[in-house]
């Protein structure tokens, strides 16, 4: 069947979510199984669209629930063709059981997922709670910061999880509001463009192939599970920051857009830094040139790729910091914070004595300003030049009453 | 294969039901395909049995109700002819005896130690309707 190509301008005025929306019609997927959540709903409505109108060639498919789209899109994985959803927050949360599926299967889908809170109490605005659940699930998570990253790193995201090295299912992650619906100017790729970067999809042991029966989903109790999963933790550690490297380098040869594991801004005499993921990272950017304009040696480091985790590239990155926080947007419950305790392992063993300290920032959606960067920064510089941490391990940033901090 | 390494699976625990390529496969009957170590036709659940069903060839009408209902595709049936069962295969679930539409039955479920030969000599009557 035939269908249309679209002609784009160079520079689209596109939000994150239609952004996504435009790479996933260029990658020419087989199968979108989805159900519509805020605020990842756009992006299925506009491929649901380009499908209505002739401009993809696959299936879309209508579900009940989350759970049921991941699974369709696992059984289309299966059988043998290129998947794609979208999802956030609550829907993400039905997902979890089905994304376990989908990894240790080795099914390489791509997921959209637009960050947003989890209830209760319920809320619709953008927070990490939903990327955090899913990082010990196997998939990659990509980290868009910006509408223009969104569309680019689905192009990435398919290109190395297809390939038949990895076979490991990816999410692109944007911030729900503050990147999804926000409109800024995207560079396009033409659809040719797009389309050859990430090629032709080859099937990997599908279950269409009848010449070579296969089972997928099988079980496997104590004698082989341990195996199975390692093999797949091997692969996620081993074989796909490589493919990843690669792939931003053929990207960054295709559009001029360089793309890093780790995306360190001002870094090279950084004294002090924040660590951290999606929009904050270009508030902080901002914040820290200006902070350089007060004399304090500001960075950034932003993390790209949160799984597999960059544990040596984030240690190599604040070797010579001497003082570091890490923003964590989703409630810790109970510890630390997952940015807080990745950093600190990165950071252990090196002969380095980096203080360290968390923060605790816009949950549910509540502004990260430019203010709380500008004191934040102010701390870390206070730290360096006490030799020590003077404040708490762990502080809340923005929200209202006395100062919460804790550790 | 019990003593295969973390590095020596084919990746995603999936399974191959032939060693190799197979040509034909809907136009070979199962007893002549040479299903892989790994194809769970090689594995006997007989174990997994406390009920089996008998065929009595003398009631069966072919209508392959059974054939069609059975979960397991444990009814063996050669040109729309029910053979026999699938021991090996079939868990005694008995949906084969409840579609089953002869009367009497031309499949029965018994306990998993009866003799076949001593129950179809055995067994019951046509089940004759009251007016």
């Amino acid at each position: 069947m035939a269908f249309d190509k679209m002609e784009l301008k160079d520079v689209e005025v596109w939000d994150g979510n239609f952004a996504a929306a435009q790479a996933m019609r260029q990658c020419q997927i087989d199968v979108v199984a989805a159900y519509p959540i805020t605020p990842s709903t756009p992006i299925v409505e506009g491929y649901a669209k380009f499908q209505a109108d002739n401009y993809v060639e696959g299936e879309y498919v209508m579900v009940e629930s989350e759970h049921a789209a991941m699974s369709a899109c696992i059984g289309a994985a299966a059988g043998g063709g290129r998947v794609a959803t979208a999802t956030s927050s609550q829907g993400f949360a039905l997902m979890v059981e089905t994304l376990y599926q989908a990894s240790g299967m080795r099914l390489p889908i791509v997921l959209n997922v637009v960050n947003r809170a989890l209830a209760a109490p319920l809320n619709v605005n953008g927070d990490h709670s939903d990327m955090y659940l899913g990082r010990d699930s196997g998939w990659i998570q990509f980290d868009a910061f910006s509408p223009q990253g969104a569309y680019d790193l689905n192009f990435i995201a398919f290109k190395v999880c297809e390939d038949h090295d990895i076979r490991l299912p990816a999410m692109v992650h944007q911030d729900g509001f503050m990147t999804s619906h926000t409109a800024q100017g995207v560079k396009t790729l033409s659809d040719d463009e797009g389309y050859n970067f990430v090629g032709v999809y080859k099937p990997m042991n599908d279950m269409l192939d009848f010449e070579h029966p296969v089972t997928h989903g099988v079980q496997t109790e104590e004698d082989w599970h341990f195996e199975h999963k390692a093999r797949q933790h091997n692969d996620l550690m081993t074989k796909v920051f490589p493919k990843i490297q690669a792939a931003f380098d053929d990207f960054e040869k295709l559009s001029g857009r360089k793309y890093n594991i780790v995306e360190k801004y001002d870094m090279d005499d950084a004294d002090v830094c924040v660590v951290c993921l999606g929009t904050s990272v270009e508030t902080a950017r901002e914040v820290a040139t200006e902070m350089r304009a007060k004399g304090i040696k500001a960075g950034v480091v932003g993390i790209r790729v949160i799984r597999p985790f960059p544990f040596m590239q984030i240690q190599e990155a604040l070797k010579d910091v001497k003082a570091v926080a890490t923003l964590d947007r989703s409630s810790p419950n109970g510890a630390p914070g997952m940015l807080f305790n990745e950093v600190a392992g990165s950071l252990f063993n090196t002969d380095r004595k980096t203080l360290l300290s968390g923060y605790v920032y816009g949950l549910g959606g509540r502004d990260l300003t430019k203010v709380h960067l500008t004191d934040l920064y102010t701390e870390l510089q206070a730290n360096v030049d006490a030799g020590k941490i003077t404040t708490p391990l762990q502080q809340f940033i923005g929200v209202r009453g006395p100062k919460l901090s804790f550790l | 294969m019990a003593n295969k390494g973390w590095d020596e699976f084919e990746i995603g625990a999936m399974l191959r039901t032939f060693d190799g390529k197979i040509d034909d496969i809907a136009g070979t009957q199962q007893e002549d395909r040479a299903y892989s170590q790994s194809s769970s036709f090689t594995a006997s659940v007989a174990d997994w049995r406390i009920e089996k069903p008998i065929f009595n060839k003398d009631y069966c009408i072919d209508c392959q109700f059974c054939w069609i209902y059975c979960p397991d595709i444990s009814i063996v049936s050669r040109d729309k002819k029910l053979v026999g069962v699938d021991m090996d295969h079939c868990k005694g679930c008995g949906i084969c005896v409840e579609v089953c539409p002869t009367n009497p039955k031309s499949l029965l479920m018994f306990p998993e130690q009866a003799e076949e030969e001593a129950e179809l000599a055995n067994w019951p009557a046509k089940d004759e309707k009251e007016k």
